[in-house]
């Protein structure tokens, strides 16, 4: 009798003060235990999948897995939601149920981000919208506030699209190297996984990813036939769609023969984690899927366990660290980019209280939730300590959440990925 | 779950008049989030109330009193007795919307605070001015004070500080017919007539609504010191601590974890526990800091005398908060061994705790059980705690029998149903066997005089009414065999 993922719960409400929309609201329905416990009345026939409050206990949630963390039971919170997820959209795709909202995030999430050159296209057309000056344009006179809140807001964060994504810069035609070690000493060979929407409009990360696994010694290949990590095909309950991506991946990742897939983002790494969760039921993939998923680090942390040359140049400024909910969360990511930032001389870190909470930015969370998301961003701008130059973070979901935050509440900063900076005092280096 | 009951709509309406519609709840999907607590039985309220207020509170009651409904007492539902589950239907009163904290005065070494505070939040408040609020019951992240001072809640420090009840000088309390009563004051001295805040603390909400609680602070110690030692034999933990009360020592805390125990916490925490023991005991000495050396030296020395491995010594805070950490995950991490836990507080006098660890093994074993154990050893406390799988009927029979068994032995041995948890649901059936009639018969005329109506959280604490025990119960005291 294999027991349901919720039974572990034994209710003892540990997880409660760290979860965000509990902090928020104080209501149980927007807490870890109050989740898994509906879950599990759900599942006994207590109450009904089609609930309004199942929709919102589900939906609210930010993905964010504070709650795994704090959970001494182990329950599996994250896979309980995201399944429930699913088996609620599935329900109401069915009944032809499904909001508007949810019919457009979903088409989004099945048209455009698993194609690259729709995306490419896509950025083109924004940035030549903002080049025009057509977004200022379409917010002064009103037409933004057509969108839903949280599209506007992130419109107006957007920064000024790049003319070239990362990945246009960074695949080769047939998948050979990328970047050669500039160090003699070769440690391997890296996979870099790009990601999707990020990577057009923080092309920069991936760039610096690039430069900096080389300038440690590692042979650095970008598999052309990857796709994006299917994270937020998760996060919207589309564990099908999510599904072939995940298989494609695989077989890109796998064909290139690097040992050590790359992620600079915590969102997309949890997920490449998380494959043989999404594909255990999978014959022809479940053990292919552990494989990859065995091979799958962080950048900071493929750096910092492989080692790394300290930065000769000095970056004299003053940052502080947000960690990205996933890197911290899933992939237990947490003193490694800070030991890269401390390596470089000047750089002063400024540590925040409660670092780890969650922004607000949750993947596509801000566009769906503003009634929440902004408030968890304003609490986390609070945080910010106010003469701080930078504030830096290993997910570039993180990052475009955080620049609506300097714009709407401050304290005005820049704000950049750990790789960058570290990418940055390499380049100082080289020019000094 | 049945879900006939219906509360009548002038009573929703009222207590819609009273707190606000917003915090009222009668859906199916929000009572099913108060029917639990941290133990295994669930039971469906009619409706769920959040007040804010002590007067809402008072305005409320008498409504319920006249239409005879029952009034459960919520604060985080940690309980491990069975406390906030609303047994009877009714009202689940949540009281964490009451979270203020109104007060902390260094001047008069006391804080003030709403019932519904989070222990751990109040404790750090405390802390943020320099000064110490001992009680800390593992659960502290999650639970409120209200709650603490219902069960009169325990915690590792109760050892050398003592329990809630030694912090409480004064409550604000709402009974059932609606008066809001302020008991004790402001002083540590105070004998002015009954002890009324003592009679609540420990009350498991059958007797009013505590909402407003004055505690008592302490100075902070100056320095304190965390051991950590692992044993080859349980018996040699246990009789280590029996050996440092017989010494006459005070450590802040003495905690006491079996191989199961420690390994489940190991599999959440990865700091590298050595898991091949079969006991560690963790302890704290607190005080001046030249004290402090002296103490930790001496204890070091009594485990070694008592065959311990090496004492490790927290180098850093980070590192003595990292062992706590493992110390107050360990009732919640247990659920990795098997999905149910029924979750024991057998209390003995410390000099019969060898003997408390030697019975409940034997018992695991006559059972066949997954007992794991561990808890406030200093005190004679332990958390013997049975993991199981509540669908498999079979082995459930056994369980409650071995809980039985339980009960019986820590009295024989002078020790007492609960010493922290509360009686709840789950020890109310036992409550004869520790007690006799003329001390129930005093505790129901108590509970007369505060709530004549019963609507206080019926169903517990009393043996009468209470869910049946699931197994045919042996009589107690055991008739000695017979020669
Ligand atoms: C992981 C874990 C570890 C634990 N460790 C400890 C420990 O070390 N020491 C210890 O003593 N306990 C411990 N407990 C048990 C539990 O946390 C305590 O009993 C705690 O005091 C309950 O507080 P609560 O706010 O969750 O109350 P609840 O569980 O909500 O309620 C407990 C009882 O108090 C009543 N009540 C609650 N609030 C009020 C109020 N304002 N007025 C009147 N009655 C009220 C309820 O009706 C109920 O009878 C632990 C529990 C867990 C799950
Ligand atoms: S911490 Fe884990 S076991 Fe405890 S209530 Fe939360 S999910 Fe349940
Ligand atoms: S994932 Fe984050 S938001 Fe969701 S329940 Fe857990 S802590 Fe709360």
């Amino acid at each position: 009798m294999a027991a349901p993922l919720y039974m572990p719960c034994i209710k003892c409400g540990l997880c409660l003060s760290v979860c965000p929309t509990y902090q928020l609201t104080q209501e149980e329905l927007e807490s870890p235990r109050g989740r898994v416990q509906l879950i599990a009345a759900v599942d006994r026939g207590v109450v009904p999948l089609d609930a309004p409050e199942v929709d919102q206990t589900l939906f609210d949630c930010l993905d964010c897995r504070a709650c795994e963390v704090a959970c001494p039971s182990g329950v599996p919170i994250g896979e309980l939601i995201e399944t429930g997820r699913a088996q609620v959209t599935a329900q109401q795709a069915e009944h032809g149920q499904l909001s508007a909202g949810s019919r457009l995030v979903r088409f989004v999430l099945r048209h455009l981000f698993p194609y690259p050159q729709r995306l490419e296209r896509t950025a083109r057309a924004l940035r030549w919208m903002q080049r025009l000056g057509l977004i200022r344009f379409a917010d002064k006179v009103g037409l933004l506030r057509l969108f839903p809140a949280g599209w506007a807001e992130m419109a107006r964060a957007l920064p000024q699209i790049p003319s070239k994504s990362g990945r246009s810069q960074l695949v080769l035609p047939d998948d050979s190297k990328t970047s050669l070690p500039t160090s003699e000493a070769i440690k391997g060979t890296a996979a870099l996984f790009l990601g999707c929407i990020l990577d057009v409009i923080f092309p920069q990360a991936n760039l610096s990813s690039a430069h900096v696994l080389a300038h440690n010694g590692w042979n650095v290949c970008v598999p052309a036939d990857q796709r994006c990590c299917g994270a937020l095909a998760i996060h919207a309950g589309d564990r099908e769609a999510a599904r072939a991506l995940a298989r494609r991946n695989i077989d890109a990742f796998l064909a290139s023969g690097a040992d050590t897939i790359v992620t600079d983002a915590g969102g997309c790494g949890a997920a490449l984690l998380e494959y043989p969760q999404l594909l255990a039921d999978d014959p022809a993939y479940a053990q292919k899927a552990q494989d990859f998923a065995s091979r799958v680090q962080d950048i900071a942390e493929v750096l910092v366990q492989n080692g790394f040359e300290k930065p000769a140049a000095a970056l004299p400024m003053r940052v502080t660290y947000q960690e990205s909910c996933h890197l911290h969360n899933v992939m237990h990511v947490i003193s490694a980019p800070r030991q890269l930032l401390d390596s470089i001389d000047g750089l002063e870190i400024r540590e925040m209280p409660d670092a780890a909470r969650c922004c607000g930015s949750a993947g596509i969370y801000n566009l769906t939730h503003p009634q929440l998301a902004e408030p968890l961003l304003a609490r986390k701008m609070a945080d910010v300590p106010s003469d701080v130059d930078a504030i830096v973070t290993g997910n570039p979901g993180c990052w475009l959440q955080l620049l609506h935050g300097v714009q709407a509440y401050g304290p005005s900063c820049a704000v950049t990925h750990t790789v960058c900076l570290l990418d940055a005092a390499y380049n100082r280096e080289v020019r000094s | 779950m049945p879900d006939e009951r219906r509360l009548p709509a002038d009573l929703i309406h009222a207590l819609e008049e009273i707190v606000g519609a917003r915090f009222v709840r009668t859906t199916i999907e929000e009572r099913a989030l108060y029917a639990y607590d941290a133990t295994i039985r669930r039971s469906l309220p009619d409706a769920v109330v959040r007040p804010k207020t002590t007067q809402e509170i008072a305005a409320l009651l008498p409504i319920c009193g006249a239409h005879h409904i029952p009034v459960v007492p919520r604060g985080a539902a940690s309980g491990l007795s069975g406390g906030s589950v609303p047994l009877r239907g009714g009202i689940a009163l949540d009281l964490t919307r009451m979270d203020a904290i109104l007060e902390i005065s260094p001047q008069d070494l006391l804080a003030v605070a709403q019932a519904g505070v989070n222990t751990q939040r109040f404790a750090d408040a405390v802390a943020a001015q320099g000064l110490f609020f001992p009680p800390d019951p593992s659960s502290a992240l999650a639970s409120t004070l209200g709650g603490n001072a219902a069960e009169n809640a325990g915690g590792p420090h109760a050892f050398k500080y003592g329990v809630f009840r030694d912090y409480v000088l004064g409550l604000t309390v709402v009974t059932a017919d609606g008066r809001i009563l302020h008991t004790g004051g402001r002083t540590v001295k105070n004998v002015s007539g009954y002890d009324l805040t003592r009679l609540f603390v420990g009350s498991e909400g059958t007797l009013g609504v505590i909402t407003e609680l004055t505690l008592k602070l302490i100075p902070k110690p100056q320095a304190k010191r965390t051991l950590l030692t692992a044993y080859d034999r349980i018996e040699d933990a246990a009789e280590t601590v029996s050996a440092i009360i017989a010494a006459g020592m005070q450590p802040a805390a003495l905690e006491f974890l079996d191989d199961a125990s420690m390994r489940v916490v190991e599999s959440y925490l990865h700091l590298g526990l050595p898991v091949d023991a079969q006991a560690l005991l963790l302890l704290e000495v607190d005080g001046p800091a030249v004290a402090v050396t002296e103490q930790a030296e001496a204890l070091i020395a009594l485990c070694r005398t008592h065959h311990s491995r090496e004492v490790e010594v927290a180098q850093t805070p980070q590192q003595a908060e990292q062992l706590w950490r493992a110390r107050k995950s360990i009732s919640s991490a247990v659920a990795r061994i098997k999905p149910s836990k029924i979750s024991e507080d057998a209390t003995v006098p410390p000099s019969k705790l060898p003997e408390m660890v030697h019975r409940l093994q034997e018992i695991g074993r006559k059972y066949e059980v997954d007992l794991v154990i561990f808890g406030h050893a200093g005190d004679g406390n332990l958390h013997p705690n049975i993991m199981c799988d509540e669908r498999d009927a079979q082995e459930m029979t056994r369980v409650w029998q071995a809980v039985a068994e339980i009960f019986a032995t820590t009295l024989d041995l002078g020790g007492t149903l609960s010493g922290e948890h509360g009686i709840g649901y789950m020890k109310a059936p036992f409550m004869a066997w520790e007690h006799a009639p003329a001390e129930l018969d005093a505790m129901r005329a108590v509970k007369r005089a505060f709530d004549p109506l019963s609507i206080l959280n019926p169903g517990k604490l009393f043996p009468e009414d209470v869910p049946p025990w699931p197994v045919p119960l042996p009589t107690y005291p055991r008739t000695p065999p017979s020669a």
